[in-house]
């Protein structure tokens, strides 16, 4: 079917103004086109602000509202669910320059990201303690498979989850005592509802490694590496209670 | 003998905060509608409200975003998804517009306009037609708000949406509030508009309130953020009357008041469809 260019020149007109296309120049000269205009990149920014609650709250309605515009102008949404729009809302946030006194920003950014990632991921079993005791005890090698909605972030200089977490709940502000160093954070939904809590960096490398395929065994090793000391018997109980996990296979 | 009063009376747009009332409303006649677009996720606690709701109601899949009026076919995966949705959910209707939202791969949320010529004509027929095949149901098409006027259209819009019935098979979805909204911005006549459309392809009607713009004085907009206007009440009213009851939803997206707010506004509109359903009776 032959196309002609209205669409094209009416999505030009509502980012540029204009169009040499006679009917949307029509279209664009009437006040009312822009009705258009502010409903999509109302919808736009409405869909970050629903996306990236915690990064709002920390940064104020007007500063948050400028900043989701400029992304919005930048990067239409691709996908028609805007549920999951604003993918790089997180690398952008880390790009303006208004912003760059406060570096934690884009870490708050990445976990709202996480939050809904896992919130919407497919639903899945956690997996039973039990079941995976009885093949480590016959002494066979496993490979963990992570449940969908298994997310974490780390971040190697700012207490981000301290940051994220605390306004999340919509708690005071953090503690002033607050220590200013790098943290990761593990999400899960174990019934349902979206769960975190922080980890070390030796469980970031665990978990790392089972989402590549590694078995258990490497995974664990490489675990103490990133963290000396490291109690694996423990991290695994808390990350099976996470529900981290949805099954094992055997190699 | 008293007509059996319909499963779909007067339903109200499903709000996750109304969630738990929602659920157990009992009211007869009460039904809910979502857009599929916030529910085609994966898994998770949104899709399991979803189920609940249906589990208890009727439940409608008004989608905002197949753009069947844009330069391109529907989105293959967006038809899969909403394939699956409708699967699971198992909806009473499944409801698009007459407008665009999506062109090379980028959605624009909105519903924006389209000359109603030969040409949009026959993009619509074969995108409703996919869309139809896809599903394997028929769908209903909705009449959108317009601001701005267009010297291009070859077609009325009751002529245009009569003429996709025609060749499509789908049904219309009449929003009355949008024919009000439209006749104060472009100077039709809402009165005449709703005495043309094809009363038996209607399967279902929206009801919502709208406002003035702020910076444009005499602009209306569909904004479904008050109460329904005496005006539009009255529309509906002369609609009833002339083409018997229909599955009736009220859409509210801001300034969301209380739930009970909400029913006694759904309590007015299923007055109107028992009224009518009564009188039939007789």
């Amino acid at each position: 079917m032959m196309r002609d260019d209205y669409h094209q020149q009416f999505l030009q007109a509502i980012w540029h103004g204009q169009s040499t296309h006679p009917l949307v120049a029509a279209l664009a000269a009437q006040p009312a086109f822009a009705v258009y205009r502010n409903t999509i990149f109302k919808g736009c920014v409405d869909a970050l602000a629903g996306n990236y609650p915690t990064l709002q709250r920390l940064i104020g309605d007007a500063c948050f509202h400028d900043v989701a515009l400029a992304y919005a102008r930048e990067h239409a949404p691709d996908d028609v669910c805007l549920i999951n729009y604003g993918r790089g809302f997180p690398a952008f946030v880390a790009g303006v320059e208004a912003l760059a006194e406060l570096p934690y920003l884009p870490g708050v950014a990445a976990l709202d990201r996480a939050w809904s990632e896992a919130h919407l991921a497919a639903d899945d079993a956690p997996l039973e303690m039990a079941a995976l005791h009885e093949a480590l005890a016959q002494g066979r090698d496993v490979r963990l498979v992570l449940h969908a909605a298994t997310r974490w972030h780390s971040d190697d200089s700012h207490p981000v989850f301290s940051i994220w977490s605390t306004q999340r709940q919509e708690e005071a502000a953090p503690s002033p005592e607050l220590a200013w160093q790098g943290e990761s954070a593990l999400l899960t939904r174990p019934d349902g509802e979206v769960q975190w809590r922080a980890i070390g960096a030796g469980t970031c490398a665990f978990l790392a490694a089972c989402q590549r395929g590694t078995h258990i065994a490497e995974a664990a090793a490489l675990a103490q590496h990133a963290e000396s000391g490291l109690d694996i018997a423990q991290m695994l109980g808390e990350l099976i209670q996470a529900g981290a996990f949805t099954s094992f296979q055997f190699p | 003998m008293n007509a059996p009063r319909m499963d779909t009376g007067a339903g109200l747009g499903l709000k996750p905060r109304h969630f738990d009332l929602a659920l157990a409303g009992d009211a007869p006649g009460l039904w809910f509608e979502v857009h599929p677009e916030n529910y085609m996720m994966d898994g998770g606690p949104r899709l399991a409200w979803l189920e609940a709701v249906r589990s208890r109601h009727p439940v409608a899949l008004h989608g905002v975003s197949l753009s069947l009026a844009g330069p391109d076919a529907p989105d293959p995966q967006h038809l899969r998804r909403l394939a699956a949705l409708a699967e699971r959910i198992e909806p009473v209707l499944v409801s698009e517009h007459l407008a665009w939202s999506r062109a090379d791969g980028r959605y624009f949320p909105d519903l924006l306009p389209v000359p109603r010529n030969s040409s949009s004509l026959q993009r619509l027929v074969s995108h409703i037609t996919q869309t139809q095949d896809t599903l394997k149901r028929r769908i209903v098409l909705e009449n959108p708000s317009h601001y701005l006027h267009m010297d291009a259209h070859t077609w009325s819009e009751p002529e245009f949406l009569a003429e996709l019935v025609r060749r499509t098979g789908c049904g219309l979805l009449v929003d009355v509030n949008n024919v009000h909204v439209s006749a104060a911005n472009i100077g039709i006549d809402a009165v005449a508009y709703l005495a043309q459309l094809p009363a038996a392809a209607i399967e279902e009607i929206h009801l919502a309130g709208h406002s003035s713009d702020q910076s444009l004085p005499g602009l209306l907009v569909d904004s479904h953020d008050a109460a329904i206007a005496p005006a539009v009440w009255q529309l509906y009213r002369t609609l009833v009357e002339r083409i018997g009851p229909r599955p009736t939803l009220i859409e509210r997206d801001g300034n969301i008041p209380e739930f009970e707010v909400l029913l006694a506004e759904r309590e007015i509109a299923q007055q109107v469809l028992d009224g009518l359903s009564q009188e039939q009776a007789a």
